[in-house]
């Protein structure tokens, strides 16, 4: 599929071969979507991808990134109460930044249908924590449906869509990281725009919607009423599944991916238990599970992360006098990470060593030497990198450094070893400012990149003024959300349908009044150094803004143009001393050490020629080479 | 060959180009008429840490992942990844095909390991009955076609049962059109690899 937009927007049948996120595009279309709001994290920036390949001017719904995941949900919130059918969706701890807002969607009547898509990450692939939020759905009274392929995200998003209409009120559909990621065939069904008319439908007088003191009972009421008319559509929905096999002693429970996994895994079992597959974790089909837990002997529950189907499942049987066995979870590792089909093929062979499932894990191939990690790294060129060699020369072995979210995160990692503590998007300068106080002999360093400045940075920069703390921030400026794929920002001038406002960070701290503000070019290091020197030696709070483009952005676009490369930098062995301050200080990853000799060469696969290793070495035994200019 | 069942585990490095060597893989399978489904890593994974795919060929239904120890060949861009899948993901008596290239881990670069050796593959391979086809083209145009070179010369050693070359010339045009694509298709057609 070269063309991603026309196959999005082809109104036939057709089939094609997507990804999970790319899937929920298609049926947002389908089903009618008028906006769709995000702020980008993994696993879903890849629903952003799909939707940005439709040229702006053809895109068949309203699509903004927001500053950030709250802001985000009450922009769907405000068009959804308008009559607009709204979607918005971001990664798993993006709820609890939308949290606030989020937990009071389901007192109001969102007439237009709500869809907050959830890119939860069992495992955590790419995320500070693997939160479960199925909590959080229960406790905003939000039903959730989780399907587990990129079919049944089809399926699955235009039934939500349905219901959250029907019934004015919001649905999480529930994606993990391998839903979101994973591919196969899917059968779109293809249905043309309808044509749009956009009535002003907000209607406060007859709705209620300032959910305050008194009036939040009967909203409360009027949500429980809504969460249990939804339980029951999942009674009757074709999206609750059984797979009977005849089995009238064992069977299991479960839902999402988790349901795949297991799939694989009965597919050698002898006397295969009977498979009641949910299409969500909350609420649940009572009669349905019921039915099931009268004709089983024995129950398994098969979840991801917490026992919340499981303690559900057996508050049903103990309140319905039921007898029957009921397995979940025993120990803490139960709750830890994704049902792999590995995990599920050791969960069922510890509870029903009958079914004959071999257990054996791994292959016994053994690699003679140890393997080398290979954990994520800064990029060839990436000024963060000499970001962090010249910072590192500016600090003090006790000075405290605290992380923030973003590509310069990686710097905890060694060599570089900055950063020392991590909790949340733009956590750094209130976590930083605890951190300042009774701390005399150390100095607090904080980091924060542009995109998190805007997202949830700025309360707690103008905390630090307000109260006047002692840190210094380093505010990380590449010019674009590097981590989650270079969206832009209010940043850079752009948003995803093109020009808009350009906010300066800089001009922002110095409005704030940020009594001292230095701006350096991480590629000079020396710069840099003294920069952070002077800002650690002020007393209040410093910034030093070090900026430098996103190196793997400015390769791509340059490639896009035809721009190769104009230098590849060489090491002179008549130079070299094998300091290796190159390879193990500065650590760029083009620089490759012989095992044997420990003398030092450039990967020409990887060197981009950016040069700003260059003044790293003692002995200025490293040489920007000249190549051509173009292809 | 309808019955075939293929499970193909991917790894290399992020920025290696994992994502375009799977996805023609699992188009050609695809035209080919087999039932395909598959996952890649994605997120941290593209900062020069390590990537994966999985595909696999003949499950309609199932997980997209593949256990360990159950991968029936394994396809590596680089020579590290090539050995840790290896040991973790081949099945005994599967096979490994790899480009070879060294994208040095940190630990080696910081000088706290060793370098994978062409002997470490070929010792692990010994325990367990594996066969490798190792790739590496002198001439080839650009480092980012090393995932065509790869796929080529592992078409070439017979490591796809039931694909036809047109799959995967077709499959390679679905996603790539213009001299980039011609460029490609000619590495995919004329790579060829060695068994160690």
């Amino acid at each position: 599929m070269k063309d991603l937009a026309s196959f999005l927007l082809n109104p036939q049948p057709c089939r094609e071969i997507v990804m999970g996120d790319t899937s929920l595009v298609k049926a947002m279309i389908e089903a009618g979507v008028e906006v769709v709001t995000s702020y980008p994290g993994s696993p879903t920036p890849e629903i952003a991808s799909a939707i940005m390949a439709i040229p702006v001017e053809k895109r068949p719904f309203y699509f903004e990134f927001s500053t950030n995941e709250k802001v985000a949900s009450e922009v769907a919130l405000g068009a959804s109460v308008n009559g607009r059918l709204s979607v918005v969706f971001f990664k798993s701890v993006g709820l609890n930044v939308a949290a606030d807002s989020f937990v009071q969607f389901s007192l109001l009547n969102c007439r237009g249908g709500l869809i907050v898509v959830l890119g939860d990450d069992p495992g955590a692939n790419s995320s500070q924590n693997e939160q479960d939020n199925r909590h959080l759905a229960r406790m905003a009274y939000t039903p959730v449906l989780e399907p587990s392929d990129p079919g049944e995200v089809y399926t699955q998003f235009r039934e939500a869509a349905g219901l959250s209409k029907k019934y004015s009120l919001p649905v999480i559909l529930r994606m993990t990281t391998h839903v979101c990621h994973g591919k196969a065939p899917v059968d779109f069904q293809g249905s043309p725009t309808p044509p749009r008319e956009h009535p002003s439908l907000f209607r406060p007088e007859g709705d209620e919607y300032i959910p305050l003191a008194s009036t939040v009972a009967p909203l409360k009421e009027r949500a429980l009423n809504r969460l249990k008319a939804f339980a029951e559509e999942m009674e009757h929905s074709s999206l609750t599944r059984l797979t009977d096999h005849g089995n009238r002693t064992r069977g299991i429970i479960t839902c999402g991916l988790p349901a795949l996994s297991l799939e694989d895994v009965l597919s050698e079992a002898k006397d295969k238990p009977d498979v009641l597959c949910l299409a969500g974790p909350w609420p649940l089909p009572e009669k349905r599970i019921l039915q099931f837990c009268r004709t089983h002997r024995e129950v398994a529950v098969l979840e991801e992360l917490d026992p919340l189907i499981e303690q559900e499942v057996k508050s049903l049987a103990f309140d319905a006098g039921l007898t029957l066995r009921i397995r979940g979870k025993e120990q803490s590792e139960d709750r830890i990470g994704e049902l792999t089909p590995a995990r599920v093929r050791a969960f069922l062979s510890r509870n029903w060593p009958d079914l004959e499932i071999s257990r054996i894990p791994g292959n016994s191939i053994t690699a003679g030497t140890p393997l080398p990690a290979r954990p994520p790294q800064m990029c060839p060129g990436c000024g963060h990198r000499s970001a962090f060699h010249a910072i590192k020369k500016a600090l003090a072995p006790d000075d405290i450094t605290v992380a923030d979210i973003g590509c310069h995160t990686l710097g905890y990692l060694p060599p570089y070893r900055i950063g020392q503590i991590l909790l949340s998007m733009g956590h750094s300068n209130g976590t930083g400012a605890g951190l300042s106080l009774f701390n005399p002999g150390r100095r607090v360093v904080t980091f924060l990149g542009d995109s998190t400045f805007f997202h949830a940075g700025l309360p707690g920069i103008i905390n630090a003024l307000y109260n006047n703390h002692n840190l210094t921030l380093i505010l990380m400026e590449n010019g674009t959300t590097a981590m989650t794929g270079h969206q832009d920002h209010p940043g850079t001038g752009k948003n995803v349908r093109g020009e808009g406002a350009r906010i300066s960070p800089r001009k922002v701290l110095e409005g704030l009044g940020a009594p001292f503000i230095r701006e350096v070019d991480t590629y000079q290091q020396q710069k840099l150094t003294t920069a952070v020197k002077e800002a650690l030696d002020y007393e209040g709070f410093s910034v030093v803004i070090a900026r430098h483009p996103c190196m793997l952005k400015f390769t791509r676009d340059n490639r896009r143009r035809g721009i190769r490369p104009a230098a590849r930098a060489q090491i002179n062995p008549r130079l070299c001393e094998k300091l290796h301050e190159c390879v193990s200080v500065f650590a760029c990853p083009s620089f490759i050490r012989n095992p044997q000799d420990g003398s030092v060469m450039v990967n020409p696969e990887l060197c981009l020629g950016d040069g700003s290793c260059v003044q790293t070495c003692p002995v200025k035994a490293i040489e920007l080479m000249k190549e051509a200019d173009h292809d | 060959m309808t019955d075939l069942k293929l499970n193909i585990y991917l790894s290399g490095v992020g920025g290696q180009g994992i994502g375009l060597l799977s996805e023609t893989l699992m188009r050609a399978y695809d035209r080919a008429g087999f039932p395909v489904r598959g996952v890649d890593t994605h997120g941290l994974a593209q900062r020069g840490g390590m990537v994966e795919s999985h595909l696999r060929i003949g499950y309609p239904g199932g997980s997209p992942l593949i256990e360990p120890g159950r991968a029936d060949l394994v396809l590596s861009l680089e020579r590290t990844e090539a050995l840790r899948a290896m040991t973790s993901q081949l099945r005994r008596g599967g096979s490994l095909a790899f480009y070879d290239t060294l994208w040095q881990p940190l630990p080696v670069r910081l000088g706290e390991a060793g370098e994978v050796t062409l002997e470490d593959l070929k010792n692990s391979a010994g325990q367990a009955d594996i066969r490798i086809l190792r790739v590496h083209l002198d001439d080839l145009p650009d480092v980012r076609m090393q995932n065509m070179a790869l796929l080529g010369a592992a078409f070439h050693g017979d490591l796809f049962p039931g694909l036809r070359e047109v799959d995967l010339v077709m499959a390679l045009e679905d996603l790539m059109g213009g001299r980039q694509g011609e460029a490609n298709r000619k590495v995919l057609e004329t790579s060829r690899g060695g068994w160690l």
